[in-house]
C-alpha cells in the first residue's frame, strides 16, 4: 500500500530565488508572479504543481461560504508507534506545526456556484498525504453529513496511500470509507472523485476510484502498486505513460482530464445533472 | 522443515522417531523413555511458543506446510462446487471460490490460493490475485446475495499482484469497487485470516460481519519487509517493523479489527493440520449460528457500524 517512495518530483516552492520557480517537471523558469496567477500550473508543460488544500478549497468554493466540518478530528497514534527516526507522535507534531492542519485532510461545506456541497481535500504536504484513522474519520463523518443533508460529496485524493505509521487502523480506513460512499449511492446523493498527484496505494484502491464520476488533473501520477516495487518484483519494463492521469483515461478508469483553471466550471457543469429533481 | 526457533522440538522428535523404531527391531523396550520424551516435547514446546515474538509469527503464518484454502475446503465440506471466472477477463487463480456445503451449511466460499509446489504457486501467483480475482470474488459474492446465502471468505495473501497488468486492469478500482459493495451484502459474511492478511490484497475480500484469525496468522497495512525498507532505510531491520506494526492475532483483537481468535494447535498449523481445519470450522458453524438470525439490514448496519467505530476519534 504506502510502498511508495515519491517520486523525484520537488515542489516547486522549495526551487531557487525570489523572482524565479523553476518548474519540476520540464525545468523551465517562470516569473513567481506568473506561477502564482497561473494557479502553479507550468504554461510551458502544463505540469499542475501541488497545491495545498486551502488553496484548492479558494479556486472552487464561492468565497464566503465555506464553513469547515469535523474541524475537531486530530491524529492518534494507535499503536504507539516508534521508528528509526523516533516516535510517530513527534513526525505527526511536527507535520502539524509545518501545515497548520490536524490530520491529512480539509474537510467542509460550502457552494460551487450557488450549489451546495460537502467536501474533503487531502493536503499531501501532511504526512504524503496519508490515510489514517484520523483522516478515514474525517472523510466518513463528512460523506455522513453530505447524506443527511443530500448534497453532493466531492474528494480531491493527494495521498501516497495508508499511513503505515497506524498500522491496521490506516488499512481498515479502506474499507470504512468506502461504506461511507456506499451509503452515498444507495441514498442517490452524488458522489465526486478527482484524482490529483499522487494518489496511490489505499487511496486509490478505496474511495478515489469510486466517483459517479472521476475526474483526474493532467499528468497526476495514479495508481495501485508502486513503479519500483513493480520493476523490481515482476521485472517488467514500464511504458513511461504508465500510472499517469492519461494512462488511467485509456484504460478506462477516469471519465475526465481537467485542467485545474476549469476544474470549478467543470464541476459545476456536472452537479447540474446531480441535482435532486 | 523446521523454523529456526523449532529446532530443539525437531530434535526431540526426531529422537522419539528414532527411539521408536529401536523398539520395532530390538527386543529391548524403551517405552519409559519414550513417554518422558513425549512429555518433555510438550513442555518444550509450550515454552517454545510462549516466547515467540511478531517475526517469529511471521514466519509461522507463511510456513509452506500450513493449512491452505484447499485444505480447508477438503476438510470441511461435504460438497465444493468451484465457479470460474469474472465474467470481464479471465480466471484467476490467486482466488478461488464456489458454492460448498460446509458441515450442513450451504454457503459461498471464496478466498485466496497459494500453491504446495511450485508449479501450483506459479499458477495460483503465490496467492497474490490480479483485479480479475477481485472482480471473480465480487461476482460470486454477489451471486451469494441473491441466493441468500452467507459468505466464507478465506484470507491468506502476501498481497494483490503488483504488476504491470493487474494495474492496465485496474487493481485499485477492482480493489475499491469490493470494498464498497461487500459493505452492503445483505448475507452474513464471515472472513477468517488464515495465513498472511496482505494489506489491500487482504481487506479486497475481507470486509466481514465479523473477522476471525488463527492465533498465528498475521494482518497488516504493508509486509514488514516493506515498511522497514522505507521506515527504517534497511529490510533487515524486518524484525522490528514487525513488532512496531501490532500485525498479531492478540494486537488485531485489542485494536478490534479482529473478534475472535481461533486457537492454534500448540507447535502452530503447520504441526497438526487437521487440529486446525476442526477448530476453524467449529468456529464458522459457531458465527453462521449467531449471524442467521439477523435480518438483512441488521447484517448491514452492523457490518457498517463495525468498520466505522476503527479509528473513531474520541474527544479528550
Amino acid at each position: 500500500m504506502a510502498w511508495f517512495k515519491m517520486s523525484g518530483r520537488k515542489q516547486a516552492e522549495t526551487a531557487d530565488s525570489d523572482l524565479w520557480t523553476i518548474c519540476p517537471s520540464c525545468n523551465a523558469h517562470i516569473y513567481k508572479q506568473e506561477w502564482e496567477t497561473g494557479l502553479k500550473v507550468c504554461p510551458k508543460c502544463n505540469y499542475h504543481a501541488r497545491i495545498s488544500c486551502t488553496e484548492r478549497r479558494d479556486l472552487l468554493i464561492d468565497s464566503g461560504t465555506w464553513k469547515e466540518y469535523a474541524a475537531h478530528v486530530t491524529t492518534s497514534d494507535p499503536l504507539d508507534f516508534s521508528d528509526a527516526k523516533g516516535p510517530y507522535k513527534e513526525k505527526a507534531a511536527a507535520a502539524k506545526a509545518k501545515t497548520g492542519m490536524k490530520e491529512s485532510v480539509l474537510t467542509g461545506d460550502g457552494k460551487i456556484g450557488g450549489i451546495p456541497v460537502s467536501m474533503a481535500i487531502m493536503d499531501f504536504r501532511f504526512l504524503g498525504g496519508s490515510l489514517s484513522g484520523g483522516c478515514g474519520e474525517k472523510i466518513t463523518l463528512t460523506a455522513e453529513h453530505a447524506a443527511r443533508h443530500r448534497w453532493p460529496f466531492i474528494i480531491f485524493s493527494a495521498s501516497g496511500g495508508a499511513r503505515m505509521h497506524e498500522g491496521i487502523v490506516s488499512l481498515m480506513q479502506m474499507a470504512k470509507t468506502c461504506a461511507a460512499i456506499a451509503r452515498l449511492n444507495n441514498l442517490g446523493v452524488p458522489y465526486i472523485s478527482v484524482l490529483t498527484d499522487p494518489t496511490t496505494g489505499g487511496v486509490s484502491a478505496s474511495y478515489a476510484m469510486m466517483g459517479d464520476i472521476n475526474i483526474a488533473e493532467p499528468r497526476a501520477l495514479i495508481g495501485f502498486a508502486g513503479r519500483r516495487v513493480i520493476e523490481q518484483t515482476i521485472k517488467q519494463k514500464l511504458p513511461d505513460d504508465f500510472q499517469t492521469a492519461e494512462y488511467l483515461l485509456e484504460h478506462g478508469f477516469i471519465d475526465h482530464i481537467v485542467n485545474r483553471k476549469d476544474m470549478k466550471e467543470f464541476l459545476h457543469r456536472v452537479l447540474q445533472y446531480g441535482k435532486r429533481r | 522443515m523446521p523454523l529456526d526457533f523449532e529446532k530443539p522440538l525437531e530434535e526431540i522428535e526426531s529422537r522419539i522417531d528414532e527411539l521408536k523404531k529401536l523398539n520395532e527391531k530390538a527386543d529391548v523396550n524403551f517405552d519409559t523413555e519414550i513417554s518422558a520424551l513425549e512429555r518433555k516435547l510438550k513442555s518444550t514446546s509450550k515454552r517454545v511458543y510462549s516466547k515467540i515474538g511478531p517475526w517469529e509469527t511471521v514466519q509461522i503464518a507463511r510456513h509452506p506446510e500450513r493449512p491452505l484454502l484447499r485444505d480447508y475446503i477438503q476438510g470441511l465440506c461435504s460438497e465444493f462446487l468451484e465457479l470460474h471466472g469474472d465474467r470481464c477477463f479471465g480466471d484467476d487463480q490467486g482466488i478461488i471460490g464456489g458454492f460448498a456445503t460446509l458441515r450442513q451449511h450451504r454457503v459461498m466460499v471464496i478466498g485466496h490460493q497459494k500453491g504446495k509446489t511450485i508449479e501450483e504457486n506459479i499458477t495460483a501467483n503465490f496467492g497474490m490475485a490480479s483485479p480479475d480475482g477481485y472482480r471473480k470474488a465480487m461476482r460470486l459474492m454477489n451471486l451469494a446475495a441473491k441466493y441468500k446465502l452467507p459468505i466464507i471468505s478465506f484470507i491468506d495473501t502476501p498481497g494483490a499482484y503488483p504488476g504491470l497488468e493487474a494495474e492496465a486492469r485496474g487493481q485499485a478500482e477492482a480493489i475499491a469497487r469490493n470494498l464498497t459493495e461487500m459493505s452492503t451484502l445483505p448475507v452474513p459474511v464471515i472472513v477468517i485470516v488464515t495465513g498472511e492478511g496482505g494489506s489491500g490484497g487482504a481487506i479486497g475480500i475481507g470486509v466481514g460481519n465479523v473477522v476471525l484469525m488463527l492465533s498465528n496468522a498475521v494482518y497488516s497495512v504493508i509486509s514488514p519487509e516493506g515498511c522497514a525498507t522505507i521506515l527504517w532505510r534497511d529490510g533487515d531491520r524486518a524484525p522490528e517493523a514487525a513488532a512496531a506494526l501490532r500485525i498479531t492475532a492478540d494486537d488485531l483483537k485489542s485494536l478490534g479489527v479482529v473478534d475472535e481468535i481461533i486457537p492454534e494447535p500448540v507447535g502452530g498449523a503447520h504441526r497438526n493440520a487437521d487440529a486446525t481445519i476442526e477448530a476453524v470450522g467449529d468456529a464458522i458453524v459457531g458465527q453462521l449460528r449467531r449471524l442467521k438470525k439477523m435480518s438483512p439490514k441488521r447484517l448491514i448496519d452492523q457490518r457498517y457500524d463495525k468498520y466505522s467505530k476503527i479509528g473513531r476519534f474520541k474527544k479528550k
